[in-house]
């Protein structure tokens, strides 16, 4: 393997358990140094997809390659080049934040220093405090800190910033502009489309254990999707219309109106609109399936 | 350590990181054990408060094992104290590891270190550590306890000492061990004391920690004799008691190549369930 090959490359991969399918065939691939996004509602798959890729899970079916390595046979000199921040943690924390991360830092053979990651999570005023002492948000922090200690190639952020107030969330992006600025792939899941578009080059979105949509992420959901839409009011009706020229429909506005319409707006969706609408479509699709079935 | 198939891509770890894994673990859990309040006072300080319990509930009571003649005899809380001492070293190792991993395995701490490239070995060499050291402290205590706060005197014959010393290393050894496999048993953390207390707690009572074991009904002393506590509670008798007791042994003798015996099959028997029901999560839940 080269450092062009895929940092992570999954096929048709698909994990049930009994009758239930969690992951049902999807594929896609990660660059090495790419910010990748993977989003979805709760119980889409997410998860499941990020800890098959960590070695947590078996698959039962499909391809998986990470760092070039199967992830069901990765050993100890695998897991030393991956940084893993999990979604839901509750240690017992009878251990200093310094003394934790000074504690990981000796598992990985070439370790960030201490002070540097206590200093970019901004835990210096706390470094000699309990972790158990420590308020959700902080406890979310030493999480990341323990991810990126090891330097690694890979990193794995499973929504990292709940809890995280606003100013903590902005300081956590720098953090990780930082750390794609030094070549380090990431594979992100997040429920802050916001975050996603902040840090993702490229995104994918799951429902129902299917990849719905895939690419760029101000190309998801397609041309159409991103279509800016106008509002404005007539005598307390509200109107609304979509159109790649919107400029030219307010000026015909102001026209036959003859004078500046009520509560005007040109409004670009964002990702969150975009994804919102992908993520209904898909479950009605779903719906529409099941009531098909049930019929027949 | 590494697959051979990505052995080209993982570059090698530097040799002999997993003993110095396990030394470094070795510190952290042992700071960490003696700052969770709760299982310093269950676990670390039980059996002293026990013996303190018993020595002085007896403590106006006649002396044990006297001589026809009314002399010789033992105090209660000399008698108490090798029980105690193996009690101890039960709990150390089955009771302190059995809830410890169960709650490391519920809380996500486990599941942390399986995404690490920490070695199991040096995990299981920080728990065994951390249970020697906080075992070693209190078998201290306890013989300071007896010495100076009950007037329990203690052995001079340095084979004796030899005796205790292999006795409760090989003892704490084989309850660390099997409090490992038995962690696997509670489904979660929480129920990890309710389903180890228990188990502890009944082997105490039928294996001569808290009842005189020569006391017993021979078909319970039989039982007992399965599990390794008797046999503990046995080799630290033959360190404390006067020889005269070791008439009231089922056999009449303290069998000390039976204690080895049977602390070395049970010791077999922890790490083959070690091997196989040892996984940092459970892959499929």
């Amino acid at each position: 393997m080269t450092d062009s090959d895929p940092a992570v490359i999954v096929r048709e991969l698909r994990k049930s358990y009994g009758g239930f399918t969690a992951v049902d065939g999807i594929s896609f691939e990660i660059q090495r140094g790419e910010t990748f996004a993977l989003l979805g509602p709760n119980g889409a798959g997410k998860s499941t997809t990020i800890e098959i890729l960590e070695g947590y899970r078996d698959r039962s079916s499909g391809e998986a390659t990470v760092l070039g390595t199967d992830p069901e046979r990765g050993g100890l000199a695998w897991k030393a080049r991956l940084g893993i921040v999990l979604q839901n943690t509750g240690e017992a924390g009878n251990v200093t934040v310094r003394e934790q991360l000074s504690h990981f830092a000796r598992f990985y053979p070439n370790p960030r220093p201490v002070d540097e990651i206590i200093a970019a999570v901004g835990l210096e005023a706390k470094e000699t405090t309990l972790i158990r002492k420590l308020s959700g948000g902080q406890r979310r922090r030493v999480d990341v800190a323990l991810g990126l200690i090891g330097r690694p190639e890979l990193l794995f952020l499973d929504e990292p910033t709940t809890g995280f107030d606003p100013e903590a969330r902005r300081s956590f992006w720098e953090l990780i502009r930082g750390l794609k600025d030094d070549g380090t792939t990431i594979l992100l899941t997040t429920h802050y489309l916001d975050e996603a578009a902040q840090l993702g080059d490229r995104a994918g979105v799951i429902a129902a254990g299917r990849l719905i949509d895939i690419g760029r992420i101000d190309e998801i959901g397609g041309a159409e999707a991103r279509v800016p839409i106008v509002r404005w009011r007539t005598g307390g009706t509200l109107h609304e219309e979509r159109t790649h020229e919107p400029a030219t429909l307010v000026a015909r506005l102001v026209s036959e109106s003859g004078g500046e319409p009520d509560s005007i707006e040109i409004v670009r969706p964002s990702l969150e609109d975009v994804y919102l609408r992908l993520v209904g479509d898909a479950a009605a699709a779903a719906t529409a399936d099941l009531a098909a079935e049930a019929a027949r | 350590m590494t697959s051979s198939t990505s052995a080209s891509a993982n570059p090698p770890l530097p040799a002999g990181r997993t003993i110095r894994l396990g030394l470094s673990r070795i510190g952290y859990e042992t700071k960490a054990y003696f700052r969770q309040g709760d299982s310093v006072f269950f676990t670390f300080l039980f059996p002293i408060l026990m013996l303190s319990v018993f020595a002085v509930a007896f403590s106006t009571a006649d002396k044990i094992g006297t001589n026809p003649d009314g002399g010789g005899g033992i105090s209660w809380a000399a008698f108490y104290l090798p029980g105690m001492l193996a009690a101890g070293m039960l709990l150390s190792g089955v009771q302190n590891l059995g809830i410890d991993i169960a709650g490391e395995k519920g809380d996500g701490t486990l599941k942390r270190l399986g995404g690490s490239p920490l070695p199991v070995f040096s995990y299981f060499m920080g728990k065994m550590g951390m249970v020697l050291a906080s075992a070693i402290g209190q078998a201290i205590l306890l013989l300071l306890v007896a010495r100076f706060l009950f007037d329990v005197s203690l052995p001079t014959e340095p084979e004796k000492w030899m005796t205790f010393a292999w006795v409760f290393l090989f003892g704490v050894v084989t309850s660390c061990v099997l409090g490992i496999a038995l962690s696997a048993l509670p489904r979660s953390g929480k129920s990890a004391t309710a389903v180890v207390i228990p188990i502890v707690l009944l082997l105490q009572f039928i294996s001569g920690v808290y009842l005189n074991f020569s006391q017993l009904p021979g078909w319970l002393q039989n039982v007992a004799s399965i599990f390794p506590l008797k046999w503990m509670a046995q080799g630290m008798r033959s360190v404390f008691l006067p020889e005269s007791f070791a008439a009231a042994e089922p056999s009449g003798a303290w069998d000390l190549g039976l204690v080895a015996a049977v602390m070395g099959l049970w010791l077999v028997i922890g790490l083959v369930l070690c091997r196989f029901t040892f996984r940092w999560i459970r892959k499929d839940s």
